[in-house]
């Protein structure tokens, strides 16, 4: 960032990273001492798959930060995941791609990703243009995504396994795996994009303020457009990551995948209202969720009770929030 | 003049356009397919609406109380593993006092965070949702749950029976949507959720406890959720445990398509209940003249949209916005 | 003063909406390196004149020159490119942004590849900030500084163009002594640079001490401009008040009974501190003082809004505990807010049910609200009122505000309560409502109601009080009877000026 951070933030943004540490010191410590599995939870081998894991939501995770800090939200991602998904399996299949060998793999990714472009432009254009609300524009689009995607198939799932795919989908580069590579590729060039660029800073401005930046003769909807349109392409990417490996997607894959992305970009420290937010620190919610979810099935808890720990922490965290950022007695009692 | 007509038709549209696609579509399809408008069939849809129904009504008074409710199709879940777990423990009677005890709790504690708390409702009901997802899953130990003697409880009554010809959950769905459209626009406490809703600073400025409001109509919501959840176990006698997963957005869809606003303050229980049934007659309709299920999505999709367009765009005065 | 091109000049403007004239052939002209006041009753028009000059209003009639270019204002982005600029009184930042984010928002430097050229950003603005003289830097965030800094931003903001003309608009409204002198510095080297300043205020103290003239406005006219040197407080105060409206003073005499509300050194800490005042029954107490001087928030105290850290209420001689609304309306007490729109109404419900909102619960025929009950107090305040609207069914949002604001008033009056507070009684109402809503004021005294009436219009104030409480920055500085009261020293009380400063 290059604002200058004050005590407050600097204990806002360290939050998740420390909630991370105690999570790591307590799995570790306590995990081992009662752990079911004899293998080490810290293990190098662990920690890689955590992150390989934490790459789906992760990447949505981090284009629901952008629409977020614009001051929208995106409920149609799990959707648009799954037509992304479906996109990329079946046109492989197709007779001119097939005659393309493995030159249909870069091919039928571009389909994949331009599907969520597109989709992601199409509720841009509904927010900007009819100024109906973001969150019923996108709801309603979840149910009309999934539409398209049954559309596809119908109820039968869509399959195609191309080996070439999955052997690049499972390799491990520095011993990080394709799919974390991906993760970490976005963050940073949305980290970049966030803080380097107009376009960045102007979507933290519209979310901030929408009115201020409307008189600074900032164009809010081509920024909104251009945002769903990154969000889309993210869910995109998210499902050519996780189904080139996978090779097969129910119709009904993704669904509640944009509440787990909310939840991780809320945890991260991302205000609901815009304006405020970090890559960054979405990227710590996302590992946070995974490590609880890792974290508990190693001390043998059943995976169940990792939902009730993560739905109740959500909301500590939204009552320490609201704690911290209480004002004086002097406040009106509204 | 033509601009104050062009006006006042946009107006009327706007207000009862939601009953006027409903006519239409109902006529439509009527003519479409003869089979649509027998009894038969329309009993068949009501049926299966009632359960998203029942809980579409609790939620319609979380959004005009200016909040929302994403929980409720995981606490749908819950209530239903419950009572069907405590059925063959305590028996049917008090296993359906205690299902509804517990739901309540939970939409006490709901209410309690975003009435008295303040805290933002999406994110409440949001970590709710996934806590209560919890809860049920370690409730029944991550099986499906099923009820031993399915042939000898009277429990089915609520799901499977019909009284003078009319299925059960459709008279349990008529009656409740009768009670809180009258608790909702007779009562004191339904001016209350209005009042609170459309403009919170100006019912605290009229003395209306807003906190003891909006946890009322969680408690509200509660109760519906864990009647829609009797219907379920009712009918199926057995349930998984992600039973109403994903039914809270449904749900809102029906609530907004029925034209309650979420900035709060505005909605009917009626014009929910039109929400509901549009829902359920697009599927049954579109299903009916050979189209394939998923078309019901896509319309819903395009209605949805176009209703809140319509509403806002009568309300601002222009068809598009003015965002730049 | 030299006899130059001015910068700006208005000639003739004219606008109208629905009802109002708004603006009523307004003319002015600003010369470089002049700081010229704009003058006016809340209401005269100054903020609608500063819409039509930031193009947000287009002018129905008139013509505004730009270093006398006739020019059509489309927008305050086009404004700000000419030349003019504005510094509001409502701060518009973004407060997790840095410094020169804002400064430069809308307009962030370039360089390839839409990057925002960091370099430079800051160190345009540093320069600028340079200028400003002020404590802080480009990277701090703006939600961080004090509101006087946050008013050196929007200040920063002007400078990024070569500005030919800033208007500011209540600068001082929210600053300290000391942060007041920063900012006039900063106008002094503004003027000194040929940049024309119109300065929009009701401080007649800092008018006095910082502009070469004034202009009045009054009901949207042009009522003349004088030179600061030859004119003195009296003058001014005169063209703003005007006789147009009837706002003799208030000298009718009635019988006055117990006092009903007393409050003891009541304090809510740096909101207003040490405040004492009774009023009896038949009594009408006005206050009156400047936006922030501490007025509203008494008055939601009382109502239980606020949590006082010091003092007592008694009702009727005794000391009550009001720790919410519901408490006070317990106590017969009833407030109608200053801010119609947001604490009066919920302006998508209809008349009637805004109307009996506070006691819904009571009207009750078994559990349902008594339709009937509802609309025999309806039917009673839109007579007594005279409330014009079509019938209950009407949407309160959809009535003009005069009518809005008798709602609002039939609403607590219906209460019957023994204490009743209005605030700010007649903002954004037209001229002939206001005149009943003022008799209807005094009516409600005769009738045996304790009233407060709060104010930032002095007309109203004389016209409507028995005894005019004075607060200026937190504290009551003087308690005026109608007898004693003048113009002079109740401006003069609120501006924070005490009699020995006088003397």
């Amino acid at each position: 960032m290059t604002t200058t951070l004050n005590q407050k933030d600097i204990l806002k943004r360290g939050a998740i990273w420390a909630f991370i540490l105690v999570e790591l010191a307590f799995f570790a410590i306590v995990g081992d001492a009662m752990s079911v599995s004899s293998k080490a939870f810290l293990s190098v081998d662990n920690m890689l798959l955590l992150l390989k894991q934490s790459a789906p939501i992760g990447i949505i995770a981090l284009g629901m930060t952008i629409v977020m800090i614009n001051g929208n939200i995106d409920l149609s991602v799990g959707a648009t995941f799954a037509l992304a998904a479906v996109v990329l399996l079946d046109s492989m299949t197709w007779p001119f791609m097939q005659a393309l060998g493995d030159w249909a793999i870069p091919l039928a990714w571009g389909f994949a990703l331009l599907t969520g472009v597109v989709l992601g432009a199409i509720n841009g254009l509904i927010v900007w243009k009819t100024g109906v609300d973001a969150f019923i524009v996108t709801l309603a689009s979840m149910l009309g995504f999934r539409g398209l995607v049954f559309m596809y198939n119908g109820e039968q799932p869509t399959s195609h396994l191309n080996w070439t795919l999955v052997d690049f989908a499972e390799a491990q580069f520095l011993g990080l795996h394709t799919a974390t590579w991906f993760l970490l590729g976005a963050a940073l060039i949305l980290w970049l994009l966030m803080t380097k660029t107009v376009h960045g800073r102007n979507a933290y401005a519209i979310g901030n303020n929408r009115e201020a930046a409307v008189n600074a003769g900032i164009r809010v909807g081509p920024h909104f457009v251009l945002n769903f349109m990154l969000i889309g392409f993210l869910a995109a990417l998210s499902a050519v990551v996780f189904y080139s490996e996978s090779g097969s997607v129910n119709p009904n894959d993704g669904m509640l995948y944009e509440l787990w992305a909310i939840t991780a970009v809320v945890l991260g420290g991302t205000k609901l209202a815009g304006g405020y937010g970090s890559i960054i620190s979405t990227l710590g919610g996302v590992i946070a969720i995974q490590l609880l979810r890792k974290g508990l099935g190693h001390i043998g808890a059943d995976t169940q009770t990792v939902n009730l720990v993560i739905g109740l922490i959500l909301i500590g965290v939204l009552i320490l929030d609201r704690q911290l950022n209480r004002k004086g007695q002097e406040e009106l009692k509204i | 003049m033509a601009q104050l007509n062009k006006t006042e038709i946009g107006a009327f549209l706007a207000k009862q356009g939601i009953l006027i696609a409903f006519a239409a579509f109902m006529i439509g399809f009527a003519l479409a397919n003869q089979r649509f408008i027998e009894l038969d069939n329309v009993f068949g849809v009501i049926r299966s609406s009632a359960i998203l129904g029942v809980m579409a009504l609790g939620v319609t008074f979380v959004v005009i109380g200016g909040n929302l409710d994403l929980s409720v199709g995981s606490m749908m879940s819950f209530s239903t593993i419950v009572v069907l777990d405590l059925h063959d423990k305590l028996g049917p009677g008090l296993a359906i006092l205690a299902m509804f005890a517990l739901t309540l709790a939970l939409g006490a504690f709901i209410g309690f965070l975003v009435g008295y708390l303040k805290l933002n409702s999406l994110i409440v009901t949001l970590g709710m949702l996934s806590a209560i997802h919890g809860l049920t899953l370690t409730w029944s130990g991550g099986k499906n749950m099923d009820i031993a003697d399915k042939s000898g409880t009277w429990f089915s009554v609520f799901g499977q029976e019909r009284v003078m010809g009319i299925p059960v959950p459709i008279l349990i769905f008529a009656l409740l949507a009768v009670a809180l459209s009258l608790l909702l626009s007779k009562t004191p406490f339904g001016r209350k959720v209005y009042a609170v809703g459309g403009n919170g600073q100006a019912a605290t400025f009229s003395g209306i406890p807003r906190a003891r409001v909006v946890f009322l109509t969680y408690i509200v919501s509660a109760f519906c959720v864990a009647t829609a959840g009797l219907l379920q176990a009712s009918r199926s006698l057995g349930s998984q445990n992600t039973v109403g997963q994903g039914m809270e957005l449904e749900v809102l869809a029906a609530v907004i398509l029925g034209g309650a606003s979420l900035m709060g303050g505005a909605g009917t229980v009626f014009k929910t209940v039109i929400g509901v049934l549009i829902l359920g007659f697009i599927q049954n309709g579109l299903l009916l003249v050979g189209l394939d299920f998923y078309v019901q999505y896509i319309v819903t999709w395009i209605i949805i949209i176009l209703a809140v367009w319509l509403d806002v765009a009568a309300k601002r005065g222009r068809l598009w916005s003015p965002i730049a | 003063m030299t006899d130059q091109t001015p910068v700006l000049r208005l000639e003739g403007i004219v606008k109208t909406f629905p009802g109002v004239r708004a603006l009523d052939g307004v003319a002015f002209s600003v010369l470089p390196g002049e700081v010229h006041a704009l003058m006016g009753e809340n209401g005269a028009g100054k903020s609608t004149l500063m819409k039509v000059l930031g193009g947000i209003h287009a002018p129905d009639e008139g013509q505004i020159f730009i270093a006398e270019e006739p020019t059509v204002m489309t927008s305050p982005m086009q404004a700000k490119a000419k030349g003019v600029v504005f510094i509001h009184q409502e701060l518009s930042l973004a407060d997790e942004l840095s410094v020169a984010e804002n400064i430069f928002l809308g307009e962030l430097p370039l360089k390839g590849l839409g990057r925002v050229d960091w370099p430079k950003l800051y160190a345009d603005t540093d320069a600028i900030l340079k200028t400003l003289n002020v404590g802080f830097d480009a990277r701090t965030r703006v939600g961080d500084l004090s509101i006087a800094n946050q008013q050196m931003v929007e200040i920063g903001r002007a400078l990024t163009v070569d500005p030919r003309a800033v208007i500011f608009d209540e600068p001082t409204a929210s600053l300290t002594d000391a942060e007041k002198v920063v900012l006039f510095d900063v106008i002094a080297d503004l003027q000194s640079r040929g940049v024309g300043i119109v300065y929009i205020s009701h401080r007649m103290e800092e008018i006095f001490k910082i502009t070469d003239r004034i202009s009045v406005l009054r009901d949207g006219q042009y009522r003349g401009t004088l030179n600061t040197a030859e004119t003195d407080e009296d003058e001014v105060t005169q063209l703003m008040i005007g006789r147009s409206l009837d706002l003799s003073r208030n000298e009718s005499h009635h019988e006055m009974g117990d006092v009903a509300l007393e409050v003891r050194g009541l304090g809510c800490g740096a909101l207003y501190q040490d405040v004492s005042f009774s009023v009896r029954r038949g009594e009408v107490l006005g206050f009156y003082g400047l936006v922030g001087a501490g007025r509203t928030e008494i008055a939601e105290t009382i109502f239980g809004l606020r949590t006082p850290s010091a003092g007592q209420i008694l009702l009727n001689g005794e000391e009550v505990r009001i720790a919410s609304p519901i408490d006070a309306l317990g106590h017969g007490i009833s407030l109608v807010p200053e801010d119609r729109k947001s604490q009066g109404l919920v302006l998508g419900m209809n008349c009637r049910d805004n109307m009996t909102l506070p006691q819904v619960d009571d009207l009750t025929a078994g559990p349902f609200v008594s339709d009937g009950a509802e609309i025999a107090i309806f039917d009673q305040y839109r007579d007594k009122l005279d409330i014009r609207t079509p019938g209950w069914r009407q949407i309160v949002g959809n009535l003009s505000g005069g009518n809005q604001q008798k709602i609002v008033i039939g609403k607590w009056l219906s209460m019957r309560p023994e204490v009743l507070i209005v605030d700010e009684p007649t903002r954004g109402i037209d001229v002939g409502s206001k005149s009943e809503i003022h008799n209807l004021i005094r009516e409600l005294a005769a009738q045996g109601f304790a009233v407060i009436v709060i104010s930032s219009e002095m007309p109203e104030v004389l016209h409507v009080s028995d005894r005019i409480v004075a607060m200026f920055s937190g504290r009551v500085m003087r308690e005026f009877t109608a007898d004693e009261v003048t113009e002079d020293n109740l401006i003069q009380a609120i501006s924070g000026i005490t009699d020995d400063k006088v003397a």
